[in-house]
């Protein structure tokens, strides 16, 4: 059998910015330079104002929690088996778009709505390093 | 808006055996379908001229279909590149073709060897293209962790709970033990729901569709040539297909829809509702897509039938019982009978409305909904005896 890889980005024109910048571990974010609207994932023009003129800025790495998963069963088991289980999570960045992630640096069970996160990367390549995000510390809201 | 209200019926049904494990091709349960939809009809299938599918690379084109059955002048034939979202748009494309005269008998099909060949609920494509990039890199990668994160949100904004959604698997599973073709029929007790593994919290075992073989067709006409067929036409009312912005890239993708409490039913109950001219409460049977139970809790409050928030507590309470509100899914849906991806909704509408459901039919049936897809695109008719 052969080994099953991680799924790893295909980067592309659009995302070679955002991946590039993981790599140095900053999370960067297009904003249309017409409308200074950010957007998340990359796309060819503003999509509040069509504007092509977009630029990189760096987000500042914080948002909180819009929903998120417990992964028990792993898919596929060779690759996610090991690592189960994880939280998959929707971040609402500060900068306002919304990025899917993964919660790291707590107990799946401790992930609550809204609660306040940062980013951290993992390296996975040479090539590539994930955004990850983890509590930002005494934020977690009461349970 | 579509506008052709009792204009076009559906003038045959037709499927197979719904199994884990067909042993034949996907051409050859398409095959079997259409040409028992034909007969279903007692028309000749010749006089079919168009043919319109779904796939997710997974089944055969029309165009095989068409050959394989021998059609001598097939002169319309599209297949779509989508998912459940498109069961119902299929048919409502089929009547506005007839009306534009580039067909007259159109054979409407979904077919896949759903277990034993291409399993769309397990591993997808791996390679992260495109949208993809940015979900499954983070093990996001499986339609029942797409909508565990949708159901989530519900949960958060509304309290929705996990016996809320027991009660709608329980109660399609009551329904499929009423049905000789449902793939499961054993029954489901809150204990077991509550007891299930756990895939993806929230969702468990029981919160999501099963995976079948099978195929399942309509032959969709005008009303007029209809009447002239074997049995009483089943008309096509009204219908809508969308979603508003933020469709997304794929149909996993749904980073940028901004409330995932609500999927694409919000977005098209006016103009089905409009196409109609009805409203939810002259509804007497519906066969929901359930790929998952919480998809069912969406679209109850979507197309109005329940208000935002409230759809967890109606089934909870019974609402969707063959007794209740909304008799639903009486089949016992994509959960209990089997997934064809939704066109076995409009199989079950067909014969409920023709009087034809057996164990299962609900009285007085006059109006059926249905609907196709989950997140945030997807279709609906209403049809009617």
């Amino acid at each position: 059998m052969t080994t099953m890889q991680r799924p790893l980005p295909v980067q592309d024109s659009l995302s070679a910015n955002f991946w590039k910048a993981c790599r140095n571990h900053k999370l960067s974010l297009q904003q249309c330079s017409a409308c200074a609207t950010a957007q998340f994932p990359p796309g060819p023009v503003c999509k509040k104002c069509r504007s092509t003129d977009l630029q990189w800025i760096e987000s500042t790495g914080r948002g909180t929690v819009y929903s998120w998963i417990v992964v028990r069963h792993p898919i596929p088991k060779e690759i996610y088996g090991p690592e189960v289980p994880y939280v998959v999570a929707l971040v609402d960045l500060e900068e306002g778009p919304r990025m899917p992630t993964n919660i790291v640096g707590c107990a799946p069970e401790d992930v609550t709505a809204h609660m306040k996160v940062q980013v951290v990367f993992r390296d996975l390549t040479d090539e590539v390093s994930l955004p990850q995000f983890t509590p930002i510390l005494g934020s977690t809201p009461n349970r | 808006m579509w506008k052709l209200r009792d204009k076009y019926a559906i003038g045959g049904i037709g499927f197979t055996k719904f199994s884990k494990a067909s042993g034949v091709t996907v051409l050859e349960l398409a095959t079997e379908a259409c040409l028992k939809a034909c007969q279903d009809a007692g028309i000749n299938p010749d006089e079919v001229d168009g043919m319109l599918s779904f796939n997710f690379g997974d089944s055969v084109p029309g165009m095989a279909v068409a050959t394989a059955m021998g059609l001598p002048n097939p002169q319309f034939v599209v297949d779509y590149d989508s998912g459940g979202n498109a069961a119902n748009l299929i048919t409502l494309a089929a009547t506005a073709a007839i009306e534009a005269g580039l067909a007259k008998n159109v054979l409407c099909f979904r077919a896949m060897n759903g277990r034993s060949g291409f399993r769309l609920g397990g591993s997808r494509d791996l390679s992260a293209y495109n949208v993809t990039q940015y979900t499954a890199p983070f093990g996001w990668i499986t339609y029942p962790q797409a909508m565990a994160m949708w159901c989530r949100a519900h949960m958060v904004k509304y309290g929705l709970t996990k016996e809320q959604l027991g009660s709608v698997a329980i109660t399609f599973r009551e329904n499929a033990m009423l049905n000789e073709r449902a793939m499961l029929r054993t029954p489901l007790t809150m204990d077991d729901y509550m007891n299930a593994r756990k895939i993806v919290d929230p969702l468990g075992l029981n919160d999501i569709c099963l995976e079948s073989d099978g195929a399942c067709a309509v032959l969709i006409t005008s009303a007029d040539r209809a009447k002239d067929m074997r049995h009483k036409p089943v008309y096509i009312m009204g219908g809508a297909y969308g979603g508003g912005m933020h469709q997304g890239e794929d149909l996993f993708d749904a980073i940028r829809w901004p409330d995932l409490s609500e999927n694409f039913s919000k977005h098209i109950a006016d103009d089905l509702w409009r196409s109609a001219g009805i409203t939810p409460k002259d509804v007497d049977v519906a066969e929901i897509y359930d790929c998952f139970t919480y998809t069912v809790i969406m679209v109850l409050e979507g197309l109005g039938i329940c208000k935002p928030g409230e759809a967890g507590a109606f089934c909870q309470e019974g609402g969707l019982k063959r007794d209740g509100l909304l008799p639903t899914n009486t089949h016992g849906g994509l959960l209990s009978e089997a997934y064809i991806h939704g066109f076995n909704h409009v199989i079950e509408a067909v014969e409920q409305l023709r009087g034809h459901s057996g164990d299962r039919q609900i009285k007085g049936a006059e109006i059926a909904l249905t609907t196709a897809g989950a997140m945030t695109c997807g279709s609906a008719m209403i049809l009617r005896n």
